[in-house]
């Protein structure tokens, strides 16, 4: 086991490396390097913009400057942003626990609902259940989430009512309640993609487990169905799907940013669409990264649950 | 048994194309959806001759005109614009993103899971780490963030969507590759002394459009999502051209004045989106043998 870790640990480590180069090179590559936005200011001299080169170290060589960069983000130094100068670090990770709620909380609603749908269209196989779920579950992975969003706000916050159209809390309220409320509707908006692929996967994952000896066997045995189902194949079906849940990733992420800005979410996503248009290099780089590395380790923790949960997997060898 | 084996494939592989194509026609739903997608396509080439406005053509008297009303079957817009002629004029554009972004999927993905595959060696690990570092940005946070540099186009947005949505097609082909690489019957034409250039056309070739041919329908299907997003956020095609993203971006301002404004450019793109998704599905049951029973 120990060994696995390490080799996982190593992979994850080339692959973030890898990830910090092709964000640094993004940065430089755009039009205008990162002080673009400077060289556009006409207050702004070009005795100043050679200042502020040297400020932030952009006349120093390439590498030295990608080490200095890449040292920081590991040192918890991110940078100060271009805009009044607050530390880059402070605004991502004040954003952090909004996006990582709406994500938690969107990933583990379409979980439950997901499998449930998922393993009835594998036990009614060719059901008219089986049959509308399919094309439900394919129309809802179509759906703009920006537009299903919109109509979202305008039936149920706007026409009816019910939920606040946007924001994570009222004005003069911060109670649980009132977190709540907020929550509904975005929650509702990222699950319906991520319940569409869980119901999708399961059901293929559980056909496979149904079909085989071992539940065979138990049938044979007289264990009843419903034990059957919950016991041999579900926990077996499950296995896949966490490694799944790894890819998924990046389109919970992605999700979640398009969430964030129909829904005025004060998350990560929000923030970036806001700081798009000023060109706000290190918070960008910043939230891109934090993106990746999400990633990176989500798939690192998926991998790591299928080989404690999954006997077949082999620990020592890849 | 080697000549025997490679007559095989030459004499199975035109029934093969044809029966595919049949059973992707008994799926009635990606038939349908083909249906969906002629009228989408004659819709919006065919915009100059079929539309009943012109895309820019300003009717300040008819305002927010609602559906059905007189001269606009489908209302107009804040600038009295005709909804339906917009729409079709949009349609030029975001299927064209979606198309030509499409393309370039397969081209790079290709290419980079090809030239991986074929050479290996530290070239392949190369290629393939690329891909592997590409697919741990959300590719929406990539996009928008070279969106925001460059200035918008049709032809700059699809090969913005196109460079950042390639890795699963140079994934498919490359794992493609390698098992068709030490496939017997590549061994089969080797032996009989068929050149290189011609097991790579007529063996690797068709053998790898399959999968990749799936891939493109659905990765067709993505770029049109992420284009109409880029653009609703005003990174992507810029007002007065239309495209179906950006038809939406005064939507939630505008719903208290009109809210059917909001209602069909959404489900433009929802139904070109659907359509390309279930043709996707449907030419994966056609055209993977092991499912045809399923």
């Amino acid at each position: 086991m120990a060994r696995f870790l390490i080799n996982r640990l190593l992979q994850s480590a080339v692959l973030l490396f890898g990830v910090s180069i092709v964000g640094f090179a993004l940065m430089h590559l755009a039009p205008g390097g990162p002080l673009a936005i400077y060289t556009l200011n006409p207050t702004v001299t070009a005795q100043d913009i050679e200042r502020i080169k040297v400020l932030f170290g952009l006349d120093q060589p390439v590498y030295v400057q990608y080490f200095k960069w890449a040292g920081g983000l590991v040192s918890g130094n991110w940078g100060y942003s271009f805009f009044g100068g607050q530390q880059v670090r402070e605004i991502v990770l004040d954003r952090l626990p909004a996006t990582f709620l709406l994500m938690g909380t969107s990933l583990a609603l379409a979980l439950v609902i997901g499998v449930a749908i998922g393993t009835l269209a594998a036990v009614r196989r060719n059901s008219v259940f089986d049959y509308a779920t399919a094309i439900g579950a394919m129309i809802a992975l179509s759906l703009p989430t920006f537009w299903f969003g919109l109509l979202a706000i305008f039936f149920f916050a706007q026409t009816l009512g019910w939920f606040p159209a946007g924001g994570m809390v009222s004005i003069g309220d911060g109670s649980l309640l009132d977190r709540l409320h907020h929550l509904v509707l975005p929650v509702v908006v990222l699950a319906l993609v991520l319940v569409a692929q869980w119901s999708r996967y399961t059901r293929s994952s559980m056909i496979d487990i149904l079909d085989q000896d071992f539940v065979r066997t138990a049938r044979a045995k007289g264990i009843s169905p419903s034990r059957v189902l919950v016991n041999h194949g579900l926990r077996a079906a499950l296995v896949p799907l966490v490694a799944l849940a790894g890819l998924q990733l990046p389109l919970l992420v992605g999700g979640a940013l398009v969430t964030e800005t129909v829904f005025s979410w004060p998350g990560m996503g929000l923030l970036f669409i806001s700081v798009l248009s000023t060109r706000d290099y290190p918070v960008l780089m910043a939230i891109l990264m934090v993106g990746a590395v999400v990633v990176v380790l989500g798939n690192l923790l998926a991998d790591i649950v299928v080989a404690l949960v999954d006997p077949r997997v082999k620990l020592h060898d890849e | 048994m080697t000549s025997e084996a490679v007559l095989d494939i030459q004499a199975a592989a035109p029934p093969r194309r044809t029966s595919a194509f049949r059973r992707l026609l008994r799926h009635r739903l990606a038939l349908l959806a083909l249906i969906v997608l002629a009228v989408l396509v004659i819709g919006s080439a065919g915009a100059p001759w079929l539309a009943p406005h012109d895309p820019e053509e300003l009717d300040i008297a008819n305002r927010y005109a609602p559906p059905l009303s007189e001269g606009h079957i489908l209302g107009s817009d804040d600038l009295g614009r005709d909804v339906l002629t917009r729409l079709m004029y949009a349609g030029q554009i975001s299927l064209s993103v979606g198309i030509a972004a499409m393309l370039v999927t397969v081209i790079v993905g290709f290419s980079v899971g090809a030239f991986a595959a074929y050479y290996g060696g530290w070239i392949g690990t190369i290629l393939m780490r690329l891909t592997d570092i590409m697919l741990c940005f959300p590719s929406v946070f990539l996009l928008l963030f070279v969106a925001a540099f460059v200035t918008p186009s049709l032809a700059s947005m699809a090969l913005m969507i196109g460079l950042t949505c390639w890795m699963e097609i140079a994934r498919i082909v490359y794992s493609q590759i390698l098992v068709l690489k030490s496939a017997d019957f590549i061994a089969a034409a080797r032996m009989i002394g068929t050149p290189s250039w011609r097991i790579i056309l007529r063996q690797i070739l068709p053998n790898t459009l399959a999968p990749v041919l799936v891939a493109a329908t659905l990765n067709t299907a993505n770029a049109i999502l992420l284009e109409s997003y880029i653009s609703f956020l005003g990174y992507g095609i810029q007002p007065p051209e239309a495209s179906w993203g950006n038809m939406l971006t005064n939507a939630q301002s505008d719903f208290q004045v009109d809210p059917w404004l909001a209602v069909f450019p959404g489900l433009a793109i929802t139904l070109a989106v659907t359509s390309f998704n279930f043709l996707g599905d449907g030419l994966r049951d056609a055209l993977d043998p092991r499912i045809r029973d399923k």
